[in-house]
């Protein structure tokens, strides 16, 4: 870039942003209405809506069936007998959410970083290749770490010739397996984010830490790490939202004792019928996140979620 | 630092990228046991491991009872969610970026929860209406279809928005400038620009649809989508087909993305 | 084509396309919710002409010319076009064409399409000819299939000149074209500029904020600051008779000195200047009596050891020191303290007939009465001096 672009740059008025100042004469005023509406009642209906109903099933008598009709009955017990029957599927929904998250940020923290910093002209093939794993189907993917975790399989016997497993060591339907799907199922939605903040910063400010006598680790700490939080941030959300819903992973790859909540809603939908406690510990479940997300917003403000 | 020997200093220097491509290297290996998979000949039933290579699962795919028909089910469901998410979110991120209206800060907060919601969730309040409204015995394509439209929507706005707000408005000003009415403008100059990003968001929305089992599970009634078909047989007894719609699907993937980057890279070849 | 050819043909443009009418702006104003960009601007660019808006950053020339481009809907007042008022006009229908600052080149499409792209929107059919023709004249004939990525910046402006002029617009806007170039391209493309518009007849309204530009290429300046144009006439005219303290700094450097009217003898004022008495015509006087800013351009100053014999016909500031002597290879630049505090600022051109006069000498200034020029003294006297804190 040139001393003039970089000078002309400056020099250019300030264009005010049309969005935010220019009153649109006649039909053009409304516009914006016209064309954000449409998604807007669809979401409202799908998405905000249901959630009402969903409230309202919470609230019937868990007695009744699908088929028979539930009859509203006000029923607040439901959330306490929810939680009290399944406080322990909850509380390892976010245990196994947590680790995974932790260990997503573990190992996508230098996997961002690497793709931002030192990646060059490998930069976009990196991407790809990051979110390749997505281009074959959730489940299936999560059916080959039965293979690779299985009792009988090269990891399992590796590690047993290590002896850093027992000889009856296994992996596969433990809490480890479930943790370890859970990381590599989700670990895209943490590098993207953490990749997108990364990218951002100026390199400039990195060379101004080292000329200012920083070494490359201090330079990191006191730079890049905290100008990368925003990305953090936004990753582990992204990443622990979804990981303490799942119960995918922790059906494939754990055993019944291993369950999470989802498994829980899950099974109460579907054979056991009961959809009112269903419905309440979704809600529970929401709840938690809520509170997760808002305290985010607060901090960020919402123009830069979407 | 001088004292750090000069391997050493070529593994420090390295030492992130070398970690980056471990990692890379671990997401892999899943998909390359897929690969592996579609290409075994199971002994026995009930158990998932490699016995032994044959070209059968490639030469006869639709043998499993159900599955092609899942598949086709997936690819209906797939196109017509992607049609409606990317109409809808166009117009969405077109109304954020260029245009004024009121609740802004509600609209930006309504289309970031789907993306931060459980899936679970979702599903389940879905569930909850369809039988509040009393469509619990109509459960099946069409209220997948409804879901898939409703996750796909946020993808879709936030990949057409970021297209859309790096454009310059300058270019539609130049257009105007030089007797190009709105219309015009639009059609000569913003949508072609435009372009890339909902065909992208396309994609991403088709991809979503195509793999999403927890909503659709919930909503499906007696439908079968292709998620659903495979974790039915998780249950039981695992066909190796499966393993060839996913590297199929995995195929398709690939070639997609090059065809993409060879294109962009043909636009683009800059003298230096 | 030589600075001294273009210099030569410059006074008088080639006849206008019979068509082409005065542009004209009345009581032009844009307000930006409480920032008024724009204030009741009153201005006539004339048929023909190579007119340039000059003034530095935020003083609201973008703002107008994009009113008349039809960009941008004024908050008040009228731009006409003749006897035509335009100004609620949409811009796809105004004969009105701009280069702008960053190109705005459409990245999809080929130079060929750019350039084009004005004649098809008027339902033109077969342009080849004419689009070959108009880039050969900025001498880009053989990159007629390259997309805008694959050109250099000094090759994409002139796309966008071409974009602009193939479509023979009544007035051509170039919103500051030459400042993302650097200044070996920047002073090739004045004179190229210069030489297409008299060739071609058309108006040209050109903005920027580099007043050196201004002068070489403008028939006349409208210097504008704060949303008012300050003033406006031929480059010589506002140099060497600013009206306002703004115009004396903006345009090159002046030394502003305060003074008193003390008295007058018909065509001449007599103002006293710390001591000293100056003679300046009444024509250069902007304010007749009272405190005044008395001015002189720091070429225009002989800086002469003191005590030196002056003519009586001279105006003279006696009792300065040198506090600085700079080389810049044309010139020597001297900065000299005056005893009553204030430096002022003196070119002389090397020519070697002279002695360079070190730091520390005692030293008077001289200059020729017609040199001189008096302005308010209300006005800032810092006004139009950029300084290290003003750039953005």
């Amino acid at each position: 870039m040139s001393v003039g672009q970089v000078a002309s740059e400056l020099e250019h008025e300030p264009e005010p942003d049309p969005a935010e100042v220019e009153e649109p004469e006649g039909g053009r005023r409304y516009t914006g209405y016209l064309l954000i509406i449409p998604g807007l009642v669809w979401l409202g209906l799908f998405f905000l809506v249901p959630f009402y109903s969903l409230v309202a099933t919470s609230l019937y008598d868990p007695a009744g069936t699908v088929f028979s009709g539930y009859e509203m009955t006000w029923e607040w017990s439901n959330y306490t007998t929810a939680i009290t029957d399944n406080w322990e599927p909850l509380l390892r929904s976010f245990v196994y959410g947590g680790l995974a998250t932790f260990f997503c940020l573990l190992l996508g923290y230098p996997l961002a970083y690497a793709i931002a910093f030192k990646a060059g002209r490998w930069k976009n093939l990196m991407l790809v290749l990051v979110i390749a794993p997505f281009f074959t189907s959730f489940l299936i993917r999560t059916i080959s770490w039965q293979l690779i975790l299985a009792d009988n399989g090269f990891v399992v016997e590796t590690l047993q010739w290590l002896h850093i497993l027992g000889e009856d060591g296994r992996l596969l339907n433990t809490p480890f397996a479930v943790v370890t799907g859970l990381t590599y199922n989700f670990l895209p939605f943490m590098v993207l984010p953490l990749y997108a903040s990364l990218e951002r910063i100026d390199h400039r400010l990195i060379e101004a830490a080292s000329d200012l006598y920083a070494s490359p680790i201090r330079g990191f700490a006191k730079v890049t790490l905290p100008l990368s939080m925003p990305g953090v941030v936004a990753g582990t959300l992204l990443t622990f939202i979804p990981a303490a819903g799942d119960f995918i992973n922790a059906e494939l790859l754990g055993r019944p004792s291993d369950s999470m909540i989802g498994n829980v809603i899950q099974g109460y939908f579907g054979g056991g019928n009961n959809y009112p406690d269903a419905a309440a510990l979704s809600l529970v479940l929401m709840a938690l996140i809520l509170v997760m997300v808002i305290v985010y917003v607060r901090r960020a403000g919402t123009e830069d979620l979407v | 630092m001088s004292t750090i020997s000069r391997p050493g200093r070529w593994v420090s220097d390295h030492l992130i990228l070398i970690i980056g491509l471990l990692v890379l290297a671990y997401t892999f290996v899943p998909i390359a046991v897929v690969v592996l998979m579609s290409f075994n000949a199971p002994e026995a039933r009930l158990t998932y491991q490699f016995d032994g290579f044959t070209w059968h699962n490639w030469a006869n795919p639709c043998e499993p009872e159900g599955m092609c028909d899942a598949v086709v089910v997936s690819i209906e469901i797939g196109l017509l969610a992607t049609l409606g998410a990317t109409i809808l979110g166009t117009l969405m991120a077109f109304a954020l970026v260029r245009h004024r209206f009121t609740g802004r800060s509600t609209t930006n907060l309504v289309i970031f929860l789907p993306m931060a919601t459980p899936e679970i969730v979702m599903g389940s309040s879905l569930l909850a209406l369809f039988v509040g409204t009393g469509f619990s015995g109509d459960l099946g394509f069409w209220t997948i279809l409804i879901a898939h439209i409703m996750f796909c929507l946020s993808f879709v706005v936030v990949t057409v928005k970021a297209r859309l707000a790096g454009l310059d408005s300058r270019l539609e000003q130049a257009a105007m400038d030089l007797y190009a009415n709105e219309w015009q403008t639009f059609w000569r100059v913003t949508f072609p620009l435009v372009f890339p990003g909902i065909l992208g968001a396309a994609l991403l929305a088709f991809s979503l649809s195509f793999d999403d089992f927890i909503i659709t599970n919930l909503n499906a009634g007696n439908e079968v989508t292709f998620p659903m078909f495979v974790w039915g047989s998780a249950q039981r007894d695992i066909p190796m087909q499966i393993n060839v719609i996913g590297t199929a699907m995995f195929l398709i993937s690939v070639l997609i993305v090059l065809a993409a980057s060879l294109r962009g890279r043909r636009g683009a070849r800059a003298v230096a | 084509m030589t600075t001294a050819d273009a210099a030569a043909a410059a006074p008088e443009s080639t006849a206008a396309p019979e068509s082409s009418r005065d542009l004209r702006m009345e009581s032009l104003t844009k307000t930006f919710g409480t920032f008024v960009a724009v204030r009741d601007l009153d201005l006539t660019v004339p048929r023909g002409s190579f007119f340039a808006l000059l003034g530095p950053s935020g003083c609201g020339k973008t703002t107008t010319l994009r009113m008349v481009a039809g960009l941008e809907q004024p908050t008040n007042g009228h731009v006409y076009l003749g006897d035509d008022d335009v100004t609620d006009v949409r811009p796809y229908k105004r004969p009105v064409n701009t280069v702008f600052q960053n190109y705005a080149l459409f990245p999809h499409l080929t130079i060929f399409d750019n350039v084009a792209f004005g004649l098809r929107r008027r339902g033109r059919k077969n342009v080849r000819e004419e689009v070959v023709e108009m880039l050969d004249l900025v001498e880009l004939g053989s990159q007629t299939n390259k997309k805008p990525s694959q050109l250099s910046g000094g090759q994409q402006q002139r796309v966008a000149l071409a974009r602009a002029l193939i479509n023979e617009p009544e007035v051509l806007l170039l919103d500051e074209p030459l400042g993302a170039l650097d200044l070996k391209l920047r002073r090739q493309m004045q004179i190229e500029l210069k030489r297409i518009q008299l060739e071609v007849g058309l108006t040209f309204v050109h903005v920027t904020h580099d007043q050196e530009e201004a002068m070489t290429m403008a028939d006349t300046i409208a210097v504008m600051n704060s949303g008012v144009i300050e003033q406006m006439g031929p480059p010589s005219e506002l140099y060497e008779n600013p009206a306002t303290t703004f115009v004396a700094n903006f345009l090159g450097q002046s030394n502003l000195i305060r003074g008193e009217v003390v008295g007058s003898n018909g065509t001449e004022l007599r103002v006293d200047v710390h001591g000293s008495k100056i003679g300046v015509s009444r024509e250069r006087a902007r304010v007749q009596e009272g405190p005044v800013w008395v001015g002189v351009r720091p070429e225009k100053v002989y800086i002469a050891a003191a005590g030196e014999e002056d003519s009586a016909e001279a105006n003279k500031v006696a009792g300065g020191t040198i506090t600085d002597t700079s080389f810049i290879g044309v010139s020597t630049q001297y900065l000299v303290k005056m005893p009553w505090g204030e430096e002022l600022t003196v070119f002389e051109q090397n020519t070697g007939a002279r002695t360079v006069f070190g730091p520390g000498t005692s030293v008077d200034l001289h200059w020729s009465r017609p040199h001189t020029f008096v302005l308010d003294a209300e006005q800032d006297a810092t006004a139009g001096v950029e300084t290290v804190d003003d750039a953005p």
